[in-house]
């Protein structure tokens, strides 16, 4: 964590609960970056998050009101806190297997509901706490300690998923893409209604080693090799974009 | 104490209302401003009252997408500084149960109400029993204590959906009314007061809200959006709400802490009522709708001089052992008529001296006043 974002975490935190390579790290970082540059004060916000690594990444660190919740549940906690008391400025930050998988029904509703939520999936496409289980966004043929011989089951477009649901701003980027990202959640808490942000998180510790990455660099430059815009994508064929992630924003505000 | 008397919404008089309706009445009149539900027979009627009426009280009304969500968005309502409930049946409870464990560790006054319906399972959506008893006490995971309470009326569903929000604030505590199909859907005159006296939640900013200096103690409660910097987790927790999920002492300091702040108060809890206690021989205790029969049956005795009493239960958890203790030390015979296979019986059993008779009914009926006097005639002929 840089020094100038110290005073955004509360003084008894003392070191990071995250395994060497995370990109959990990366992405409180630039969460509290975007809040820095907007000038939102800690005191304004509810940080909400479920079970899992990145449910870690508000609580206890950010020095602000955190509600650290069921696994699953955090949209439901978020959207009782934000419907009685509207002042506050209310962030989910989560994990995909929890608010994607578990979690996937308040997700969906909530976008339909349109509450003003900004919910920042960390998407690592595994289930890191629990020992490296394939999760609903790990992709096809992804080893996992429940599937030595590869996943056969396809994995969930999230912002396709949340789009569907009628949420008003959807983007996705990894943590390799810090400027984008930082872009990304300033425009989500300055939307009023649901927005959604799937940020790519590599895990190193239980997806990245059990599928051929090396080291946690090579997750990373996996990340960056992979990561086309949604532009970019546009002048692709179908077989030039498999394996491919697609990241910019799906929606933007619009609706 | 923090109790404060406030004008009832309602205008005072009498009203025409079905148990349901009352609880929604209750609840609007105990301060209570956010409600989440989802549909379920036969307690839907709740949720539809509320919905109609928080419009005129500025409630916020949210119909969730299921019952998890429902109890969920309660505790993040309350902590946001609501006084919330949830109203469900059945399955529904079921699907609460991980919620109620949370709102348990993390000291969050909410209230659930319980319109028992006939299970296990989807079982007979429409029809009365009261056979969640031991699961409003034991069914979340983990060593809790709450607060459950049985009306017997349409103006106890008033009464002590107020009590209710009242006891959770006083001890941070969810509170259950376990209400069921008969009393949700009866209709009787009930009486509104012009005051209703409720209970304030007691914040004290800077101090912890997760611990005191006493072994049972109830912390003050913040709400977000005060400056606290609260950090709320349903994992382990010190006093400041810090996680410490692998320190033995913290966490047997807090479970225990939790447990006792009831059991330590259980005197100021447990409410029930006595009949004819001092000379009877058989005594029936009995518990929401089916203590109204047990009334009856008793009076009806008693017209013929048969040393029958009744000690109703209206406070179900913690469970009222002393007066239990005291009555089976005097009495011959308890009886125990109840709605399912046998639940609070075996709390009975615990602490009463005597003999102690069960009569169970699972066929989705009330038990009728007839068929407690059959059965009290053929003990008393025994004797």
């Amino acid at each position: 964590m840089a020094r100038d974002l110290e005073e955004y975490l509360r003084p008894e935190v003392k070191s990071t609960p995250f395994c060497p390579g995370c990109g959990h790290g990366t992405l409180m970082n630039l969460i509290l970056r975007a809040i820095d540059e907007l000038k939102v004060s800690m005191d304004e916000m509810l940080f909400v998050s479920g079970i899992g690594c990145a449910a870690w990444i508000p609580s206890p660190n950010f020095n602000a009101d955190t509600l650290h919740t069921l696994h699953g549940r955090a949209i439901a906690f978020a959207t009782g806190a934000k419907m009685f008391n509207p002042k506050l400025k209310v962030m989910v930050i989560s994990g995909d297997g929890d608010l994607t998988s578990i979690g996937g029904n308040h997700l969906i509703h909530a976008a339909r509901r349109n509450i003003d939520l900004t919910v920042i999936c960390a998407n690592n496409m595994i289930y890191g706490m629990t020992g490296g289980q394939v999760a609903s966004t790990s992709p096809l043929g992804a080893i996992s300690s429940t599937t030595m011989e590869g996943n056969i089951y396809r994995p969930f477009d999230l912002c396709k998923l949340v789009l569907g649901a009628g949420a008003p701003y959807v983007a996705r980027y990894s943590v390799t893409q810090p400027l984008s990202l930082v872009g990304a959640i300033k425009k989500s808490l300055t939307t009023h209604g649901f927005t959604f942000i799937e940020v790519l998180s590599p895990c190193h510790t239980q997806f990245g080693r059990r599928n051929r990455y090396d080291s946690p660099s090579d997750m990373l430059k996996m990340l960056m090799e992979n990561c086309v815009s949604k532009e970019q994508a546009e002048h692709l064929s179908k077989e030039e974009l498999k394996d491919k992630i697609i990241t910019g924003e799906f929606s933007d505000g619009g609706a | 104490m923090k109790f404060e008397e406030i004008a009832s919404t309602l205008p005072p008089r009498t009203y025409y209302f079905s148990g349901n309706e009352a609880v929604a009445e209750g609840a609007i009149a105990a301060n209570c401003r956010y409600y989440a539900g989802y549909p379920i027979t036969p307690s839907s009627e709740i949720m539809e009252r509320i919905s109609i009426r928080f419009k005129d009280v500025n409630g916020v009304f949210m119909q969730m997408e299921d019952e998890l969500a429902s109890i969920c968005s309660v505790i993040g309502a309350v902590w946001a500084g609501a006084k919330a409930m949830t109203a469900t049946s059945g399955p529904g409870f079921s699907l609460m149960q991980e919620g109620i464990g949370y709102a348990a560790l993390t000291e969050t006054p909410l209230v659930i109400v319980n319109i028992q319906r006939a299970g296990p399972g989807t079982g007979q959506a429409t029809r009365v029993a009261s056979g969640d008893l031991m699961q409003a006490k034991w069914g979340s995971h983990g060593d809790y204590h709450i607060i459950a309470l049985s009306p017997w009326s349409v103006q106890e569903m008033y009464d002590q959906t107020i009590e209710a929000f009242n006891l959770a604030e006083q001890y941070r505590v969810p509170v259950f009314i376990m209400g069921d199909e008969a009393t949700g859907h009866l209709r009787e005159r009930i009486e509104v007061k012009a005051k209703v006296k409720v209970f304030n939640r007691i914040k004290k900013l800077g101090a912890p809200p997760f611990g005191t200096d006493q072994v049972d103690g109830i912390p003050p409660m913040p709400a977000f959006g005060e400056g606290e910097k609260l950090l709320v987790t349903g994992s382990t927790h010190n006093e400041f709400g810090f996680r410490k999920t692998d320190d033995p002492l913290v966490h047997s300091k807090l479970v225990n802490r939790i447990n006792n702040k009831i059991l330590n108060n259980q005197e100021r809890i447990i409410k029930t009522e006595s009949y004819h206690l001092d000379d009877a021989e058989v005594i029936v205790v009995s518990y929401g709708f089916t203590a109204r029969s047990s009334l009856y049956a008793m009076d009806e005795l008693r017209k013929e001089g048969k040393k029958v009493g009744l000690l109703r239960l209206k406070t179900i958890w913690p469970f009222a052992d002393r007066i239990i203790h005291q009555i089976g030390g005097k009495a011959k015979k308890i009886f125990v008529p109840e709605m399912n296979r046998g639940q609070i019986i075996g709390e009975i059993m615990k602490y009463a001296a005597c003999e102690v008779i069960p009569y169970n009914q699972t066929d989705g009926e009330i038990i009728h006043p007839h068929q407690i006097i059959r059965e009290l005639r053929y003990l008393l002929n025994n004797m």
